[in-house]
């Protein structure tokens, strides 16, 4: 986005964030990236009774180059891995990842030869969302959630700032298998 | 042996080096390709739809080879969601096997559990002794299951041929149907509810009233469909004449199940080879000499009639009784009941095993660790999905996992009739013709 | 039991040879694998004092005249119309077992395109539909190892029946059914994949589930499952394949 590389830092970056944030949420275009039950349940989400349009993302958009939203919705198999990974990199940035399910997150109940175990193998994941298949009102409230990450989303040199932290903060990170405690 | 090795071996030559094996493909046959590409008319273009594409079935891929707005040829793509599914249950019991094949077509997970189980059953020789409330839950479960399939193909192709209102009203009586599911089996999707012996437990108070809510309304909203699509033109323009498959096609190519029936050929296993006491159940197979889409569309529109009268029979002959075989040794040993972390074994099970009988705290460990055997053997167990013929070849060898499991899966299948149905016709009729095949990857795949 | 089985495990020194070993369900069938100890457990000791049992595991053997019902009549006719042109049905039958109402002919491999031929257009048959073909992969069945089953369905009779037509390992031959049935297309294209059968005659024998390039073939017995071990907080929890199972 050219308004990234043109901002000054400071108080106004501040201001200048909250209003691209409030613009960039509130018009959220998903790419249709169903891949299997999740797919569906993703496809009940926007129909009637959920009625995604409240949040004003009822348009799904089935060319990458217009969404910044992948819902990765099922299964992703070594086969589709590839394709999966070309659809990202053809979305313009900014763009974010929601990995529904969870075969997407992690490779769920199919541990075996066919899955990628984790979309986060293949792109950046901002949201994992649990379930098999997670129900409709789940898949709102990761897309809720997703939209206050957005909202409070940096620019600039606040997101330079923003991503070294995070990265730190991820190397110092306590592996999983050193972790005590309930399995919660 | 006298096979034929050597047509196998001259099409190309292999070459193991460190980085894997190298296919050399020789051969005369390139440059002639490329001359009659060139020599070709300018409009030929080979078109790649998916696997990622709005208007395909899933993650499913057609290449098509296009002269103007004419496919020439048109060939799928599959296996993007190749699961293993297959594999995966030769590494579990016999029971958690349902949890899987549910998974594989997901729209139809009853007729997955249910194959799954008869071939099981059939195995263990235990065919008579499931319970009749169990067989007739079955009956109703997979009739509703026949509906709610068949709204999301029609929801579905509506939408790919830009009538958005058809999905809207499909995904709406889909979700009444969720809504039994739910109260049933305490899952939307997935559920695992048919297990081998029975099912996982019995129908909850208020489940037979709700869905004889649901049959009444249901009535009132299924004539809405005819009142939308049936008669409007547009709709008829677009579905008339299109993915044309006569009954000659559909027997080669292996076609069940709408398409075969769209050719005038009443084959439906509910009728020829009755399984869970259809034999008993008063309905009808539709039929349309169309062989086209828009025969499908009245095929499927008229089967969910007939399933709602299906659904009425089962709900006046529920008798209560027990919805497992008596046989304790397969039998699933506890009671599911709701609790207030969700659906677990029942507390009463538990005080049982936990405090008064050691026997049966052994029985149930090794029930839920090490399974129950079945004997030596294989069958074939075939049911009448949505989609057509869904038969399932199990093997055991006499062990506590299946051997091998393997579905035919009527998607797989009827999705090889695509090339039949499209090459000839428009481009935008190969979405029409693929709607109306009602593939769903997942059971594609697996 | 031998002092060096005192620890109630299965010992492999066992004497196998059938003469050993008793009678089972079944006997005469192909003998598909050999299980040890009460529960069959991979890992670990058994502790219930019959570690030392063997049994060895077989398939449904042949069957005899009279099968019942239909069987014999589609085995009369079959016989009948082979012998019609000019095939010896011993030599193309291998054996006929008749299990759990379901006849299933294991067709020596040289011969099933003319056996489903003869299926198919025989007015006393005709099994028009073919719902595919299901490969199995037998490692104890030495000698014929890979196995293609294929169902037949008879609309005009309403009847079903199975072929059997077996491979070994080394050879992995079996000719296609594509020019009979073309719906057994896509279906030997995945048997392919899976199992590494070669369909000689198939019009295009590549391919259809995994990556073009993928090495192997996945489900066969010897192809492992493929699963990674799961992290916990404080544990690890190994993939399904490797965890201790019973057989």
């Amino acid at each position: 986005m050219g308004l990234e590389e043109k901002l000054p830092s400071g108080f106004l970056l501040t201001t200048v964030e909250q209003a691209a944030g409030w613009v960039r949420k509130a018009s959220v275009f998903p790419a249709t990236f169903g891949l299997a039950c999740c797919a569906i349940e993703m496809m009940t989400t926007g129909a009637g009774r959920y009625d995604l349009a409240r949040f004003g993302m009822e348009v799904f958009r089935g060319s990458p180059r217009q969404a910044d939203l992948m819902i990765v919705a099922g299964r992703v198999s070594q086969k589709m891995a590839p394709v999966l990974r070309q659809v990202y990199d053809q979305m313009p940035n900014p763009k974010w990842v929601i990995s529904m399910g969870v075969c997407a997150s992690s490779g769920g109940m199919f541990n075996n030869y066919a899955i990628v175990q984790g979309v986060d193998h293949i792109v950046p994941v901002d949201i994992y969302l649990p379930g098999c298949p997670p129900r409709p009102e789940m898949l709102m409230d990761a897309i809720l959630k997703l939209h206050q990450k957005i909202q409070t989303s940096k620019l600039g040199v606040n997101a330079e700032e923003a991503a070294r932290e995070a990265e730190e903060a991820a190397l110092k990170a306590l592996p999983t298998i050193e972790m005590k405690g309930l399995l919660r | 042996m006298s096979t034929q090795h050597a047509s196998a071996e001259s099409a190309a030559s292999a070459r193991e080096t460190t980085e894997g094996t190298v296919y050399t493909v020789t051969g005369g046959d390139w440059d002639e390709v490329a001359e009659t590409a060139a020599r070709s008319d300018d409009e030929r273009i080979i078109v790649n739809m998916g696997p990622q594409h709005p208007s395909t079935h899933g993650v499913l891929r057609l290449i098509l080879e296009i002269d103007g707005e004419t496919v020439t040829e048109a060939r799928c793509g599959i296996g993007y969601l190749h699961t293993g599914i297959e594999k995966n249950l030769e590494y579990r019991t016999w029971t958690q096997g349902t949890t899987f094949v549910t998974r594989m077509d997901y729209l139809t997970p009853f007729f997955n559990e249910t194959a799954y189980c008869l071939a099981v059953e059939k195995l263990l020789g235990i065919e008579d002794q499931i319970p009749d409330r169990a067989t007739i839950i079955r009956v109703l479960l997979m009739e509703l299951n026949r509906l709610s399939s068949h709204l999301v193909c029609i929801a579905t192709g509506g939408m790919e041929l830009g009538a958005t209102t058809i999905m809207i009203y499909g995904f709406r009586d889909r979700e009444l149907i969720l809504d039994i599911y739910e109260l049933i089996t305490g899952l939307r999707m997935n559920h695992a509810y048919i297990r081998p012996g029975g099912l996982a437990q019995d129908l909850p108070p208020g489940a037979v009233d709700q869905i004889r809510e649901f049959v009444k309304k249901m009535d009132k909203n299924l004539p809405e469909y005819d009142k939308l699509a049936t008669g409007n033109p547009i709709f008829k323009a677009r579905m008339q004449d299109v993915g044309y498959l006569d009954l000659a096609g559909c027997m080669a190519l292996g076609a069940t199940g709408p398409i075969l029936r769209s050719a005038g050929l009443p084959h439906d296993l509910r009728k020829a080879q009755p399984y869970c006491g259809y034999e008993t159940y008063d309905f009808d197979v539709p039929t349309a000499d169309t062989c086209d889409s828009y025969g499908r569309f009245l095929i499927r529109l008229e089967e969910m009639r007939q399933s709602l009268r299906i659904v009425e029979q089962c709900l006046d002959r529920l008798q209560p009784g027990p919805v497992m075989v008596e046989d304790k040794k397969i039998a699933w040993p506890a009671q599911l009941a709701l609790g207030p972390d969700g659906l677990g074994n029942s507390l009463d099970h538990i005080k049982k095993i936990m405090g008064t009988s050691m026997e049966a705290l052994i029985h149930h460990f090794k029930l839920v660790t090490e399974g129950f055997r079945v004997p030596p053997g294989q069958a074939y167990a075939a049911v009448e999905s949505p989609k057509g013929e869904l038969g399932v070849h199990v093997v055991s060898d006499g062990g506590t996992r299946p051997f091998r499991v393997h579905f035919r899966d009527p998607s797989f299948t009827n999705l090889q009739t695509m090339a039949a149905m499209c090459e000839g016709g428009q481009v935008a009729d190969v979405i029409v013709a693929v709607a109306s095949i009602d593939p769903v990857m997942g059971g594609v795949d697996r | 039991m031998s002092a060096a089985n005192g620890n109630g495990g299965p010992n492999p020194e066992k004497d196998l040879s059938a003469s050993n070993l008793p009678g089972q369900r079944g006997d005469g069938g192909e003998e598909i694998r050999v299980q040890r100890g009460m529960f069959g457990a991979d890992k670990g000791g058994d502790t219930s004092g019959y570690g030392g049992l063997v049994r060895s595991i077989r398939l449904p053997g042949p069957a005899t005249r009279p099968y019942g019902g239909w069987f014999d009549e589609v085995a009369d006719e079959l016989e009948g119309a082979l012998e019609e042109q000019g095939l010896v049905p011993e030599n193309v039958i291998d054996r006929t077992v008749v299990d759990r109402g379901e006849i299933t002919f294991h067709i020596e491999r040289e011969f099933l395109p003319a056996v489903a031929r003869t299926l198919r257009d025989d007015p006393a048959l005709r099994f028009e539909l073919c719902t595919g073909v299901s490969g199995v992969h037998y490692p104890g069945d030495k000698g014929r190892e890979l196995h293609a089953v294929y169902h037949l369905r008879s609309i005009t009779h309403n009847r079903l029946i199975r072929l059997e037509v077996s491979a070994p390992d080394a050879d992995p031959h079996i000719p296609s059914l594509v020019a009979v049935y073309p719906t057994n297309d896509w279906h030997e294209r995945e048997t392919y994949d899976f199992y590494g059968i070669v369909f000689d005659g198939h019009p295009a024998l590549t391919r259809i589930m995994m990556p073009d390039d993928w090495q192997g073939f996945p489900q066969r017995k010897d192809y492992p499952l493929g699963g990674i071990p799961v992290e916990y907080k404080g544990a690890q929890i190994p993939a399904p394949d490797q965890r201790r199972s019973y057989s």
